[in-house]
């Protein structure tokens, strides 16, 4: 144990460091080595445009770096394994993705993951929305967000270990432990497993997602509503508005576009919704969905074709908010 | 009291409830799960954790001693037995010498058995066995009792779950992967923000427009390019292709987009003429990123920091891709998924253990609340 704590602390200090060490030992050498002092003037200029002509590239260089190798270079790369076997040695061109439309095991995760992109982030939106007003005005309305908000700290293993003692299943003669099947046995029901029940596991599987990203949700649309026009507010008030109408005439068309982002950023999050399926159920029961399928083809079938074939499918999927926001930010930048 | 002002009263009523049962939806599934992992082990596992303060009944058998703790006495040959430890608050109800005779005798009350031979089992789960030849037997007869336990509560779980389970190890081996992966990418992205915000050089824009694309690329794409470039890299140079390095480097990759955009906003947003007439000074970028838009940025990096630290933190593919498992190597993450498979029915494992992997996160959660509200707010277009 203390070996392990000396050794991880070692690592710790060489790992951050060194990279200290490169940006600043660059600089210098860069400012040594390119001094204009003691030069003569007509190469003193030119010194110091190649040296402030290079030092851009020391700032960036490393991050350009990582982004090429880990990012850009893979996606690319990934394209390419789509189209190989499942060595990535040669090409089979359409087969994997022949698979992918003609297999079981992707339709249903594709029904299931359209399920999931239709349900969680209207759920999660639509309760952080109430959540954001109701609170506004309350004097423990911090208190409450704040309990809210926690599960987005929680680590989505953590968070369906959580959700798993909830739909805990003992037979039906003994207590049960989990609290729905407890819920569901004093109304009268009986106890059921309910996470290898089809369709409805999936529900149970989105909850988890859902109770997490509706504190990410409140937060953001709690500071869009605080940004509502407070004399907006006190004219429809004094006009005789009711409060229901006064959120769904006023406070909600004032902030539709961030509820756009945040609908969207929900999104984004749940096509790439892994941990909690891999944890729960691990895609039995009809529950897979492209992430963890992929994460099965590519360790449990050894098969970089297709597995490289759905995070293509996966890639696709966000390409169209990916160009909106490129757009949208070229926008703001001039 | 007006009408109006009654409805308005009421309207604030309904929402406090409202708002009351939403928190405790959102609270409940986690007291559970607290509650649980502090509960004993065999009262988690047949009552449920709402019912943590109230006494659990059961029915339990103990076997009495073997005739060499007899001692001679006024009355004849006599075996004392206590069923419950000293700490043990049990309480025995009724009792009796088989399964289905449990309830035959009443706590206290004495059963003369076929030899003649009176046995009593008091409520404190005493027993007295009287005889007036020796005892022979050489193995003891069993009682059944219905026995009311007081609610008990023990660290044992966590104390078992840190040693015997791996946590302890994951939990340590978490922490080396996640303070330089949260390191290393904010004082990457701190370099090239910089150079983006205040630095004029060719393909800016482009570059630009480049991270802010690659804030969406979901990790899939990369996991089998950047898994097959390690292995050929550890094929040429000797290196584990799986190991600390890599993974740190994997986290430094996925995190470095939404790092660069956040960093870089905040900085544009700082003012232009100080940094301008820095430069006119003769002070070069180092210095003025040193010394001047470091210090300010403390709250940009703070809220990227946050965010970074629970992501790794949190975080299980990144991990079993490109650390994988091991000795000195598993995560709490994959830990708690391996319970999840060999120990997915020993709750007080379960419970413990989760509990000790979401503990690190809520405090900085919790202590750190402003700035990651802040980040959020600033960023929102990441998906995780």
């Amino acid at each position: 144990m203390f070996q392990q704590l000396v050794n991880a602390a070692i690592a710790i200090v060489f790992a951050v460091g060194g990279s200290i060490l490169f940006y600043v030992g660059s600089n210098l050498l860069l400012d040594k080595f390119l001094t204009s002092d003691g030069a003569p003037a007509d190469k003193q200029i030119k010194r110091d445009s190649l040296r402030e002509g290079i030092r851009p590239w020391i700032f960036v260089g490393p991050a350009l770096a990582f982004l090429l190798v880990f990012l850009v270079y893979p996606v690319f790369k990934s394209l390419q394994l789509s189209f190989m076997d499942r060595e990535g040695e040669e090409f089979v061109w359409f087969t994997n993705y022949v698979w992918a439309f003609t297999s079981d095991g992707f339709q249903s995760s594709i029904i299931n993951n359209l399920l999931w992109l239709i349900i969680v982030p209207t759920m999660s939106t639509m309760f952080g929305l109430v959540i954001a007003y109701l609170t506004d005005r309350i004097w423990w309305g911090k208190i409450a967000r704040t309990l809210i908000f926690l599960p987005m700290a929680i680590s989505f293993v953590g968070a369906s270990i959580i959700w798993k003692f909830v739909y805990d299943y003992r037979g039906p003669g003994s207590d049960q432990i989990g609290i729905l099947n407890a819920l569901v046995v004093a109304f009268g029901g009986e106890p059921k497993a309910w996470i290898a029940v089809p369709f409805w596991n999936n529900i149970l599987l989105m909850v988890i997602l859902i109770w997490i990203q509706t504190g990410f949700a409140m937060v953001i649309l709690g500071a869009a509503i605080r940004g509502v026009p407070e004399d907006t507010l006190e004219a429809s008030t004094l006009d005789g508005a009711s409060e229901l109408e006064i959120f769904f005439k006023i406070v909600i068309p004032q902030i539709w576009g961030t509820i756009v982002v945040v609908w969207t950023t929900i999104t984004i999050l749940v096509l790439k919704v892994f941990d909690i399926v891999y944890a729960m159920t691990n895609g039995q029961w009809d529950t897979q969905v492209l992430a963890n399928l992929m994460y099965n083809e590519m360790f449990r079938n050894a098969n970089s074709g297709t597995a490289s074939t759905v995070a293509v499918i996966l890639m696709i999927a966000v390409l169209p908010v990916m160009i909106y926001n490129i757009k949208s930010a070229r926008e703001t930048e001039q | 009291m007006s009408i109006e002002a009654h409805s308005t009263k009421t309207a604030a009523v309904t929402k406090q409830a409202m708002v009351i049962i939403l928190v405790m939806l959102w609270t409940i599934p986690t007291v559970g799960l607290l509650v649980s992992s502090v509960r004993d082990k065999d009262q988690l596992s047949v009552s449920g954790w709402w019912s943590a303060l109230t006494a659990s009944e059961s029915q339990e058998v103990y076997r009495l001693p073997k005739e060499d703790v007899q001692t001679p006495s006024d009355n004849g040959y006599l075996i004392v037995d206590e069923i419950f430890d000293d700490q043990s608050k049990a309480i025995i109800s009724t009792w009796g010498p088989t399964a289905k005779t449990l309830s035959d005798f009443a706590a206290g009350e004495t059963m003369t058995l076929d030899d003649g031979s009176q046995m009593t089992v008091n409520e404190d789960g005493s027993i007295e066995w009287v005889n007036d030849e020796p005892f022979t037997h050489n193995r003891g007869p069993r009682v059944f009792y219905q026995v009311k336990t007081p609610p008990r509560f023990t660290l044992d779980n966590y104390r078992e779950v840190l040693k015997s389970e791996g946590v302890g190890r994951a939990f340590i081996n978490t922490f080396t992967v996640t303070i330089p992966a949260t390191f290393i990418p904010i004082l990457i992205a701190a370099f090239a923000a910089y150079a983006l915000a205040w630095m004029r050089f060719k393909g800016r824009l482009f570059f630009l427009a480049m991270i802010i694309g690659l804030i969406v690329v979901p990790l899939q794409m990369s996991l089998i390019p950047v898994l097959r470039l390690f292995a050929d890299i550890g094929a040429i140079t000797g290196m584990p292709s799986k190991s600390y390095i890599t993974v740190w480097l994997a986290h430094t990759g996925f995190g470095l987009p939404l790092a660069i955009y956040l960093l870089r906003n905040y900085m544009a947003s700082l003012p232009k003429d100080i940094i301008e007439s820095a430069y006119m000074d003769g002070a070069t970028h180092f210095q003025i990123f040193m010394k001047m838009i470091l210090p300010l940025s403390m709250p940009a990096l703070a809220s990227f920091a946050i965010f970074q630290f629970l992501w790794v933190w949190n975080d299980l593919l990144v991990a079993a891709v490109f650390l994988g498992q091991g000795e000195g190597k598993t995560v709490m993450t994959q830990q708690l998924i391996e319970l999840l498979g060999s120990r997915g029915d020993n709750w007080e494992i379960l419970t413990s253990g989760a509990f000790i992997s979401i503990a690190v996160p809520i405090v900085v959660f919790l202590s750190m609340q402003k700035y990651f509200v802040r980040g959020l707010l600033a960023g929102s277009v990441k998906g995780g």
